[in-house]
């Protein structure tokens, strides 16, 4: 489904991923682990298409797409899906609108039917409910004033409606509260299939327990030092970063 | 004999002479001297350089350079006007047409200026010192028609729409209509104006308003200025509010070459309101300058004031807002929020409010800010399937939604909204937010 190979990737002339290869076959779903700043949100955003970013070496395909020649807009049609670190505030944009838009505007360029209101509405009801998200949220502007966790929460609402092939959760964890951590968990879960695979950026081994990953990889100064499988994640629990990084040095 | 200038003030002081005898009110002394009066004070000033104060940042030069004429009399075209939903007067280059207005069976009075001007001697020029503001001063020499509304004590009048339409002409127009509106104590009225005109017509449009609205009365007066790309429209409105009334003005400006909207509101008694807001989507070429001025002159009222303006091509928008708060206006709550968004390099706005206030225990706050579509908005909605141009169409709209949301009165939001997706169309971008 994706595969990352040798990928380089700077801003503003500083480097931040070094050859960093990682392949997420269909259906499986990865977990990314890595100290702060080691290059984590940026391998995200590079995928998601983020302008800035310059890529001096490597490739991305998606299927058997380029997705680093694609727009941003076009990546999210062809099934990429960013649930961001600190999700973004849209001050006058109201919620059920921004939901809407966006969903249709993925329909349209698939060539499929456009959704009305009251369809719409009826879908995203049975969404929220499965993230405990009151119905208020869809009248207020997009993540204005919501709470941490709330605002994980609609990033997740997002990626329940647009159903991707390939979704990268960013830190979705982090600001949850135990029974909100279930409940994302849950809904990344119910999306789980031989379609979707997911790239799952986590400190925290406790996310692993509700979404349990096909692989985990360590992130450190931009490139993959180790990979393993569940277990892994539980072994850095217990021991940090540093065994591994002195390992691979 | 001595040639008469085509162009500036000479031109149209010569007009006002030539005209003399055949202007409407010609037999009514009291209408001889304030056209007599206004012309000494165009004659005093001619038309602003940026060197008046109160002109700085908008320059006059192109319409002092200009030859511009009479409007036709007696056109007759066929006007395609959509079919009126709420009564409706209708002007054609600044002269009232019966036959295109709908005005039957009104609980209040509609007349128009021509007409009625031997019962206006107490009303016309009330509330204008054409000493002070040049543009009156030429409007007050040289009107000729307008729209008199007369709302009597604890009508509420509902809508009424006040149209205001160019002609294609060979002429380049110059009309100067004033318009008078009157609200009686606890009167209500919505007046919902739309100037506009052909897209490559050169005229001017001068309009003066005064309005007046008695104790509680309350007065909403939306205005959707789209003229030609051509045009200069060149607008003053004076409003006086008495105790516990209401003056809302809500203007787009987003037509028109050059387009000055200048409103004065005196709030004369206590507890009177007014909120002004307004939006202006400027293209390329195009200048844009909202001036307001607010007297507090009673205690205890409130202003509120959110203007924002959207700049694209190379264009220039200007903002400047005063508020006086005079010693007696005590318990004064004045609030102004200017605000502009620069969709282009090469395009400039200048903002300046100005604060006078003499009385001590009052509530004065302002800000304006001018920014940039964020690159980490446009990339999150991007990001979601949005493509490029609807992302920055569903951001300037989220811009300007808190100046719409604060029109209060349904008919003049809706209008509005309709305006700024007309607006969008022309620039080429398609499709903002959709509705859930
Ligand atoms: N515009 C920029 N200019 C310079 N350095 C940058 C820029 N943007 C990000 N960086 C750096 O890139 C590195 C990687 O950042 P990134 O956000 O990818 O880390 P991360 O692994 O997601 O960390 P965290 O766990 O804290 O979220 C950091 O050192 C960061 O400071
Ligand atoms: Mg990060």
């Amino acid at each position: 489904m994706l595969k990352i190979e040798n990928l380089h990737a700077s801003i503003d002339g500083k480097s931040i991923l070094n050859g960093l290869t990682l392949e997420i076959p269909a259906g499986e779903i990865h977990a990314v682990m890595g100290p702060n700043g080691s290059g984590k949100s940026t391998l995200s955003y590079v995928l998601a298409g983020r302008e800035g970013y310059e890529v001096t070496e490597g490739s991305v395909t998606f299927g058997d797409i380029d997705l680093l020649a694609m727009e941003p807009e076009e990546r999210a049609v062809a099934g990429v899906f960013l649930a961001f670190q600190a999700p973004v505030e849209l001050p006058g944009v109201g919620n059920a609108n921004f939901l809407r838009t966006a969903l249709n505007a993925v329909r349209r360029a698939k060539g499929e039917a456009e959704i009305d209101a009251i369809q719409f509405l009826k879908l995203a009801r049975a969404r929220m409910k499965v993230l405990n998200m009151p119905d208020d949220m869809l009248k207020r502007p997009v993540n204005v004033g919501f709470s941490g966790g709330e605002k994980k929460r609609n990033e997740m609402l997002q990626m329940a409606l647009l159903s991707p092939k390939l979704a990268l959760l960013d830190e979705t964890d982090s600001g949850l509260d135990i029974d909100a951590l279930k409940l994302v968990s849950d809904t990344v879960n119910s999306l789980r299939g031989p379609d979707f695979s997911a790239l799952v950026i986590t400190h925290y081994q406790r996310l692993l327990n509700h979404i349990v990953p096909d692989r985990v990889h360590v992130l450190s100064a931009g490139r993959i030092i180790k990979s393993g499988g569940p277990e892994l994640a539980q072994e850095l629990e217990a021991s940090g970063y540093g065994a591994i990084q002195a390992a691979a040095a | 004999m001595t040639a008469v200038s085509s162009t500036g003030p000479a031109a149209f002081l010569g007009r006002h002479e030539g005209l003399r005898g055949r202007l409407p009110g010609a037999a009514l002394p009291w209408v001889e001297a304030l056209r007599d009066r206004s012309a000494a004070a165009f004659r005093a000033q001619g038309f602003p350089t940026r060197r008046v104060e109160a002109w700085k940042y908008t320059d006059l030069a192109v319409v002092n350079a200009s030859v511009f004429g009479e409007p036709l009399t007696g056109v007759d075209d066929a006007l395609a006007l959509p079919a009126a939903t709420n009564p409706r007067a209708v002007f054609i280059d600044g002269r009232f047409r019966a036959d295109l207005s709908t005005l039957d069976g009104l609980a209040y009075a509609v007349e128009n200026l021509a007409t009625a001007l031997p019962q206006l001697e107490s009303r016309l020029g009330a509330l204008v010192r054409p000493e002070e503001q040049a543009l009156a001063a030429l409007n007050g020499m040289l009107f000729e028609d307008g729209l008199v509304v007369t709302v009597p004590d604890g009508v509420e009048a509902g809508v009424l729409e006040l149209v205001s339409y160019a002609t294609e002409s060979e002429r380049a127009p110059a009309f100067h209509p004033r318009h008078l509106v009157r609200l009686g104590a606890n009167a209500s009225l919505t007046l919902v104006e739309t100037a506009a005109g052909p897209a490559t017509a050169r005229y001017m449009h001068n309009p003066v308003f005064e309005i007046e609205v008695a104790e509680g009365g309350r007065m909403n007066h939306g205005r959707l200025q789209q003229e030609g790309r051509d045009a200069f429209f060149l607008s003053t409105v004076y409003a006086r509010v008495q105790e516990g009334g209401t003056y809302d003005n809500f203007t787009l400006n987003a037509g028109s070459r050059l387009a000055r909207n200048e409103i004065h509101v005196a709030l004369c008694g206590p507890k009177a309101e007014c909120h002004m807001n307004g939006v202006q989507l400027l293209a390329d070429g195009q200048h844009a300058d909202t001036t307001t001025a607010l007297d507090h002159a009673a205690p205890n009222c409130s202003s509120r004031q959110t203007y924002k303006t959207v700049l694209s091509g190379k264009s220039r928008g200007v903002f400047q807002g005063k508020i006086l708060v005079r010693q007696i206006a005590q318990k004064t709550d004045g609030y102004q929020m200017n605000q502009a968004l620069l969709l282009s390099p090469d395009a400039e706005i200048d903002s300046k409010p100005q604060l006078e206030i003499y009385a001590d225990d009052v509530k004065c706050s302002h800000g304006a800010t001018v920014g940039e579509l964020d690159a980490e908005q446009i990339f999150f909605l991007r990001s979601r399937g949005i493509p490029l141009e609807q992302a920055k169409a569903i951001l300037v709209e989220a811009f300007l939604t808190e100046a719409v949301e604060a029109v209060a009165d349904e008919a003049i939001r809706d209008a509005l909204s309709g305006a700024v997706t007309g607006w969008w169309q022309r620039q080429g971008i398609q499709g903002g937010i959709e509705v859930a």
